[in-house]
């Protein structure tokens, strides 16, 4: 079968994506989803904060998932759920498979990646201990608790300050179960602040920095954990152990985008993000296909990840039409504190004005936000402080854009503020 | 009808069921766990040796040597993973050659095929990222890999399919003579009176032994703990490394599974807890320094998951393997630590001939040596995948996006003979939850199968048997 565009993934980066390809009048397009319905990770964010930007309103994951779900069925676009695309190739050839309707082959002019991220587990993050029951990734716990309606346990340890963790404190504690504490390796939370005051504070749940858990134990269940504070090299050190009963030890550790699909069409991946690498058209460097949302970069606000696939959406869709810029590509770097920056590349001539997403790799205070074109210095922003927790994005104008894209050799870093 | 009784449903009790299920007899496997495979056995290097490492006119030399040969055939009647990676023992030491020559002799010795030493540039044409500094090596073709839990899995079924009773979760307490019969005293006050008893309780062989028989044994638990890595870093090896060995054992390997993950380790530390499966940061830690030194470029960014298996190592160092005398109708296998999982197949066949001797077996005319495996769907061609789907539907929905595992294949593996009861069990049958995400995200759809298949609520539904219970209650 043939298709112009297909996008795989019905999370909010997927429905946000079809929804601005056809609006930049694309009509072929098929949404395929693994799960039994639309919505992505949001289904089970049954907690407010969402669409702050977008909708200047305090919406919960579901809430927000139906205001883009209802756009894509006003639009009348195609999409299957219980569907998980098997493989893609550079051909642009998916497969996919179905209970109703069995194996799918598709031959697409584009693709969108849109297949959000998945837990770090705890093999990944290398715990030594018991391998009782009790350990769960807190997105795990997450779901069971919000849409399947069972409690994990009732005394919780949980290990990570990411935004899962935070929020499942809160949650679990409004269950009736216990969190003894939230154990977080470095000496700051890789979570949102807001998320810091509203499930931990509010609760007088211990947040304790620069600990680790070193041991689990237990028979069947997890009956304790031991925990440990680290030196600067985030090794434990030895003598400040201590035991924590609990029957739970969720993980909040860490997200890492799903690419399995993009290996499969050897669809170029960054060390740093995860994701592809892709230019400001939100290409990636397998022609054809496209990425945004989780499964690109790991993002901790759903609004920009909508923001970034309605511009994927409508460039795949330009794509189609062959009107995708074909020439050269600046190279965007990192420098000077900042991880990474998304897109990777800006093409000569793309016309829009480039949107600049970013993390750092550290706390930092009194700091510029600076791109510097050939040494010349094009943007900054003060920022009083940034944290690898926060993304941040830099819109560049029509001036800053061109100046960029006419360089040889562009970089985004931090500075210092003169005094 | 002959009553026999195994107690152990691991490799080497679940090989003995089958072979034993060719001769008419009631024979029933003893398992305290809830599944098969739980013990030792699940937690390994799955490797089939070639036999160049036991010490010559050893019954861990014999048994491995004759069991390593009977694996093409095996795997091929019984469906489960197996493939001849062949192995390196490597030499980084321009002094130490004697110890290669010595193990070449070795093997020469023991009949294994094939070996050769090699330079570490051979070695590296071959293994292109191995370590620069090894100067040479000994090269192995026969060894191979096998999953040992699938393998286990697939002996217990086909032993099932001919007639052999599991009973699971039931602990033997004891043995006590009974006339020319012995009797089997479970935990719980059941007693079994058998015709004979095959004794393959691993680490507790010795205290059943001990329990009945005037020769006393002692086994010391031997821990050793693996990384394992994901599928990305299969590039590593495709064939077994081994380092020169040492007094403790074979060192630490890096190697390939047949699913195309990585090994870690093992490490060796005797030890005193029997029921100890714990890791530990130091032995992690040394698992990693030590593979590094065969595979430099490693690194931990790739492990999605660690584990410990405990050897049963008798003081005695071989293996035990026999009558346990007193004119008792007890037959042993204590002792059975490495190459135990490559040696089963021909213990096995020696046991069941021993044991379908004394007690005077007559043969089972209707025994079948064929099992067939689940239906694998990650591995299938799209034509393959598009049939199966129409026949059923279930092998259309996909539940572990990491390993590609379907709702059908889950569903068949919790109700074939000696199906899986929990999320071990499916795990070890199916691979789901195995992956990079280490059941993140498929658990929770996994639990809702086997609650529905077996008829339990979900807060009955453990992890690997009682007291492993994955969610406490309903949300209120
Ligand atoms: C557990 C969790 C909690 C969060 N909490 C908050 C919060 O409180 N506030 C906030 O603003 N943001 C939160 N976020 C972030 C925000 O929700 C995400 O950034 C956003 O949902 C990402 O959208 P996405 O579409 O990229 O990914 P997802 O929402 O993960 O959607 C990806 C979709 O693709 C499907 N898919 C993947 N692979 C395939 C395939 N091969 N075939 C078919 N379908 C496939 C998946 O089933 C999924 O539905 C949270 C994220 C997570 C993971
Ligand atoms: C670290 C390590 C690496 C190894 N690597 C290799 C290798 O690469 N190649 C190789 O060939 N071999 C290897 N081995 C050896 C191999 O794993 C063992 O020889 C083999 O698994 C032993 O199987 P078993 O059935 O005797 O023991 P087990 O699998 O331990 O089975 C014994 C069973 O008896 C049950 N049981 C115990 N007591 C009782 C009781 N009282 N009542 C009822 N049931 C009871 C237990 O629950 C268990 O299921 C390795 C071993 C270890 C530990």
């Amino acid at each position: 079968m043939e298709k112009n565009l297909i996008i795989i993934g019905g999370g909010p980066a997927g429905l946000a994506a079809a929804k601005s390809a056809y609006d930049a009048g694309e009509r072929d397009i098929l949404i395929l989803e693994r799960e039994d319905r639309l919505g992505g990770i949001l289904n089970q964010c049954i907690h407010n904060g969402f669409g702050l930007h977008t909708f200047k309103e305090e919406l919960t994951g579901p809430e927000y998932a139906a205001r883009y779900i209802k756009e894509v069925l006003d639009r009348k676009i195609e999409y299957k759920t219980g569907t998980t695309a098997l493989s893609i190739d550079k051909n642009k050839r998916v497969t996919c498979a179905s209970e109703a309707e069995g194996l799918m082959i598709y031959e697409a002019k584009a693709i969108i990646l849109a297949c959000g991220c998945r837990e770090r587990p705890r093999g990944a993050i290398n715990i030594a201990g018991c391998r009782a029951a009790g350990i769960f990734s807190a997105g795990t716990a997450q779901k069971l608790i919000n849409i399947d309606g069972y409690m994990p346990g009732k005394e919780v340890v949980i290990l990570g300050s990411g935004d899962i963790g935070l929020i499942m404190a809160r949650r679990m504690t409004f269950q009736g179960a216990k969190v003894k504490a939230v154990v977080e390796l470095m000496p700051y939370s890789s979570g949102l602040n807001r998320n810091i005051v509203q499930c931990l504070n509010d609760f007088d749940i211990p947040l304790m920095f620069s600990h680790t858990v070193v041991d689990i134990k237990g028979k069947g269940r997890v009956s304790s954990v031991v925990i440990a504070a680290v030196d600067e090299k985030l090794n434990p050190i030895k003598g400040t152990e201590q035991e924590i009963k609990c029957d739970t030890l969720l993980l909040s550790v860490g997200l890492l985008p799903e690419n399995e699909l993009s290996r499969m069409a050897d669809v170029n991946l960054s060390p740093v993000t995860g994701g592809a690498v892709v230019d400001d058209d939100m290409m990636t460097g397998t022609d054809g296909i496209f990425a945004c949302g989780n499964v690109l970069h790991v993002h901790d606000l759903v609004d920009f990840v909508s923001e970034e696939s309605e511009w994927a959406g409508a460039r795949a869709a330009a794509y189609i039409r062959g009107e995708k810029a074909k020439g050269e590509r600046v190279a965007i770097g990192a420098e000077g504190g900042v991880r990474y920056v998304v897109p990777q590349y800006a093409l000569r001539d793309g016309e829009e004005n480039l949107k600049l997403r970013m993390r750092v790799g550290n706390v930092y205070k009194n700091v510029r936000l600076c791109v510097v074109c050939d040494g010349e210095e094009v943007y900054s922003k003060k920022c009083m402080i940034v944290t690898p927790g926060e993304m941040e994005t830099v819109s560049l104008n029509e001036k800053q854009t061109r100046a960029l894209k006419n360089c040889k050799k562009a970089t985004v870093c931090l500075k210092a503020v003169e005094r | 009808m002959k009553k026999i009784v195994i107690i152990g449903a691991g490799v080497i009790g679940c090989s003995i069921a089958r072979e034993l299920s060719r001769y008419e007899a009631e024979i029933i496997v003893l398992e305290r766990e809830n599944d098969v495979a739980c013990g030792t056995t699940k937690a390994n290097s799955g490797v089939v040796h070639g036999g160049f490492d036991a010490k010559p006119h050893t019954k861990k030399a014999w048994y491995n040597v004759r069991g390593n040969e009977m694996f093409d055939k095996l795997s091929k009647e019984l469906d489960f993973p197996f493939r001849r990676n062949g192995a390196y023992v490597l030499c980084f030491d321009d002094t130490k050659w004697d110890g290669l020559k010595k193990l070449y002799d070795q093997g020469v010795e023991n009949g294994v095929k094939g070996l050769k030493v090699v330079t570490g540039d051979e070695v590296r044409k071959r293994e292109p990222y191995v370590s620069d500094e090894v100067k040479g090596a000994l090269w192995c073709p026969s060894s191979g890999i096998v999953s040992p839990y699938e393998m286990t899995i697939a002996y217990a079924e086909n032993a099932a399919a001919n007639g052999v009773k599991f009973v699971f979760e039931k602990t033997v307490d004891r043995l006590e003579k009974s006339g020319e019969k012995i009797k089997v005293v479970c935990k719980d006050g059941d007693v079994y009176e058998a015709d004979a008893v095959v004794n393959a309780a691993g680490l507790y062989s010795d205290e059943l032994n001990n329990s009945v028989s005037s020769t006393k044994y002692k086994i010391v638990p031997r821990k050793g703990e693996y990384m394992l890595l994901d599928k990305t870093s299969g590039y590593l090896t495709s064939t077994t490394l081994f380092q020169l060995p040492t007094a403790m054992g074979k060192g630490i390997l890096v190697v390939p599974s047949v699913h195309g993950n990585v090994l870690l380790g093992p490490t060796a530390v005797d030890i005193e807890d029997k029921e100890c499966r714990d890791t530990t940061y130091d032995g992690l830690a040394e698992a990693f320094d030590k593979a590094r030194i065969t595979v430099p470029s490693v690194t931990k960014k790739t492990v999605i998951t660690q584990f410990t298996g405990l050897r049963a190592h008798a003081d005695a160092g071989d293996f035990v393997v026999g009558w346990a005398g007193d004119d008792l109708p007890l037959y042993n296998l204590i002792g059975i630590e490495s190459p135990g999982l490559t040696a089963a197949p021909a213990l096995a066949v020696q046991a069941a001939e021993d044991v379908a001797d004394y007690t005077a077996l007559a043969f089972n005319k209707n025994f079948n040596p064929i099992r067939k495996g689940i239906p694998c769907f990650a591995t299938m061609t799209e034509n393959e995948r598009a049939e199966i789907i129409k026949k059923n539907p279930l092998y259309g929905r996909i539940v572990c996006r990491c390993e590609v595992v379907t709702e059908g294949e889950i569903v068949d593996s919790i109700n074939r003979p000696v199906g899986a009861k929990d999320l071990d069990g499916v795990k070890r049958r199916t691979r789901a939850g195995m992956g990079r995400c280490q059941s993140g995200f498929c658990s929770e759809r996994v639990m809702e199968i086997i609650a529905r298949e077996r008829g339990i609520d979900m807060t009955e539904v453990t992890k690997s048997g009682k007291g492993s219970e994955i969610v406490v209650g309903r949300v209120e």
